[in-house]
């Protein structure tokens, strides 16, 4: 279960790389040149890459509206994600669906969704279709605390356990669901604690951890593709950023923000690889410096690539 | 030619189509054992196995998002909503996800899937087992509605739907499902957007969908007797609608009747009656479109009511003979 040290350092660099891209998204923003909204992860990298470093290259997952940082680790190219946000016809999506719906499925990600929840269903079928062409994949599906209480999600664990359908299923939980916090939004302590009512494992992890977060997920997509079924990883984790581009954080204090700033998941496990050797301050800086250059220049190739021609708007509606 | 009734020749459709792809699966509440509500899958799992004609509990929203999924990772699923009102309860999933999933991906994914549906009242089941939704769904890029109103049709555009690569809404219509027609053995295929004359006639046409087509056919046969020579058009695919057959035909006859059961209210025939409007055969309208469809009512219970909230034959010869003696 443990990780090599180089595989280690990967997981610190697409740390630092969403961290990178979404902190660039945001500046964008500001300048006027993202047209649209935006939800970032800023805080919750640890939950991404802890979990999709469980995963084999050809596994799939489902993502989120909260979805840069999913997708990044699951190796997206992040020009073509930055063109996609920038709303270009060599984005992933060809500039039709921006940051909440990028999908990229040669690297096995099923798309982000605009609906809290909407990809909760989905991984039914998915999970049922790996499983009747005995393909030895799995699906891990991502989602909040928020999409914990819809029917979608009650109707989904219910299905994929009964069937013991090869789904990983992980809660980020952030604590709020836009503004409502858990603590208002659930009678229960652990959000994990529901799997009990599917018959199948709950586990609460410390999201802020990714190596914590890797093993959960680990012991979870091991069970799945054995055929033992789902699994219900709850990360805990905060999101510095608001919900969206319109969040004014009327709901939560600026201290209970500094807080968390001070779990930060990235120097927490810088931290850890320069005390067990893997890295030096100056690899680490380094690495932290590669990333940030690599979104600037998915940002100058995002801004050098066409916009999508009007000849093509009605491309793409049906196969 | 051999006659089989509706329900059977859709059993027939799956059943052959899920001989000759591996990848074709049946999904939804009861359809194993049970057979279905109305016994359209009855015995497809003895034949193929609880793998393949999968009974899922009472999770609407879940079985849209797994033929979604599925159909994502190479397989063609088939699945069933109960009751037509009960694809309210999938629609998020329908809406959101199945019918944008290619666009929203840049053109890349496809989603094929066929989610099977009975609509339509007369059996005395009221007001939340008894409505014809299409029209919601005919509404939403992305999205296919198939309605066939014969056994011949109801075969040939099934397994046509199951070999389109996108999600595709096919609407049965209870009271279809006993009526018997010819159907052939082989396996066969109507292009999905080809509508049909099924019958000819000169003095007036008449559009309709579903059992509307039935209810349209015997009144043409009454208002034939009075030397009223009535063509009836039946689009089977709502979307893509064939509209050339449809212009074609008002051309022919210059009056126009409208016939569907849904609500008339935001219902098809609107879009219909826009379509001619809209096309060069407005200039060979003889008098003014009319649309005669349910009344804009929830389906009542008592037998009376009921009967009086749809089109049925008499109001359908009603309406054509007052348009066709130009009273209208």
């Amino acid at each position: 279960m443990t990780l090599s040290p180089e595989r280690k350092r990967e997981l610190l660099c697409q740390m630092y790389t969403i961290r990178a891209f979404e902190e660039k998204a945001e500046e964008l923003y500001a300048m006027g040149k993202v047209h649209g909204t935006m939800h970032l992860s800023i805080g919750m990298e640890a939950s991404a890459v802890g979990s999709i470093a469980a995963l084999r290259p050809d596994d799939l997952i489902l993502s989120t509206h909260r979805g840069h940082g999913h997708c990044i680790a699951k190796g997206a190219d992040l020009n073509k994600m930055m063109a996609e946000f920038m709303g270009k016809e060599t984005g992933y999506c060809r500039g039709r669906g921006g940051s909440m719906h990028i999908a990229d499925v040669e690297s096995g990600n099923l798309g982000a969704n605009g609906v809290v929840a909407g990809g909760i269903p989905i991984a039914v079928g998915v999970g049922l279709g790996l499983k009747m062409q005995k393909r030895d994949q799995i699906i891990l599906c991502f989602f909040g605390d928020g999409a914990a209480n819809t029917g979608a999600f009650h109707e989904s664990l219910n299905m994929a356990a009964i069937w013991s359908l090869p789904v990983v299923y992980v809660c980020e939980n952030n604590q709020y669901a836009m503004s409502l916090s858990v603590r208002k939004a659930f009678a229960i302590e652990r959000i994990s604690d529901r799997a009990a009512a599917y018959g199948i494992p709950g586990v609460t992890v410390d999201g802020n951890d990714v190596m914590a977060v890797y093993e959960a997920v680990k012991k979870a997509v091991d069970r799945a593709r054995a055929g033992g079924g789902p699994t219900l990883v709850e990360n805990v984790t905060y999101r510095w950023r608001g919900h969206s581009k319109s969040d004014v954080n009327r709901y939560r204090t600026r201290e209970e923000i500094e807080a968390w700033k001070k779990k930060c998941p990235i120097k927490r496990f810088r931290a850890r690889l320069i005390e067990e050797g893997i890295l030096t301050e100056e690899e680490a800086d380094r690495i932290r410096d590669e990333a940030y250059a690599a979104v600037d220049a998915a940002v100058a190739f995002a801004e050098a690539s066409p916009e999508p021609s009007l000849d093509t708007i009605e491309e793409g509606v049906y196969a | 030619m051999r006659e089989l009734s509706y329900a059977e020749a859709i059993r027939e459709a799956l059943r052959q189509e899920m001989q000759r792809d591996e990848r074709v699966f049946i999904i939804g509440e009861d359809v194993g054992v049970y057979g279905g509500a109305f016994g359209v899958t009855l015995g497809l799992i003895e034949e193929f196995g609880e793998e393949r004609v999968i009974d899922t509990p009472i999770s609407e929203l879940t079985i849209a998002g797994a033929i979604t999924g599925a159909a994502l990772v190479g397989m063609r699923p088939v699945g069933e909503i109960m009751f037509m009102d009960f694809i309210t309860l999938a629609s998020e999933q329908l809406v959101n996800q199945a019918a944008k999933i290619r666009f929203m991906f840049g053109g890349k994914e496809k989603v094929p899937f066929v989610l099977r549906t009975p609509a339509g009242s007369g059996t005395g089941a009221a007001a939340q087992h008894s409505q014809s939704l299409e029209n919601w769904f005919v509404h939403i890029p992305g999205l296919k509605v198939v309605m066939p109103s014969t056994p011949y049709d109801a075969k040939g555009l099934l397994i046509a739907s199951i070999r389109d690569d996108n999600p595709v809404i096919f609407v049965e219509h209870k009271l279809l499902y006993k009526v018997k027609g010819p159907v052939p053995e082989e396996p066969y295929t109507i292009p999905l957007g080809t509508a049909e004359v099924k019958r000819e006639g000169r003095d007036l046409t008449i559009i309709a969908t579903s059992i509307m087509v039935q209810r349209a056919l015997q009144a043409a046969e009454q208002l034939a007797e009075e030397g009223i020579e009535v063509e009836v058009v039946d689009p089977r695919t709502l979307k893509p609608l064939d509209k050339e057959t449809i212009i074609r035909s008002v051309i022919k006859t210059g009056r126009v009747l409208i016939v569907h059961e849904a609500c008339k209210t935001g219902g098809f025939g609107g879009e219909l009656a826009a379509v001619i409007a809209e096309s060069e055969a407005f200039d060979y309208l003889d008098a003014p479109i009319v649309r005669l469809a349910g009344r804009d009512i929830p389906i009542p219970y008592n037998r009376t009511l009921e009967y009086h909230a749809v089109p049925q034959v008499e109001n359908i010869v009603e309406a054509a003979r007052r348009l066709a003696e130009g009273r209208v």
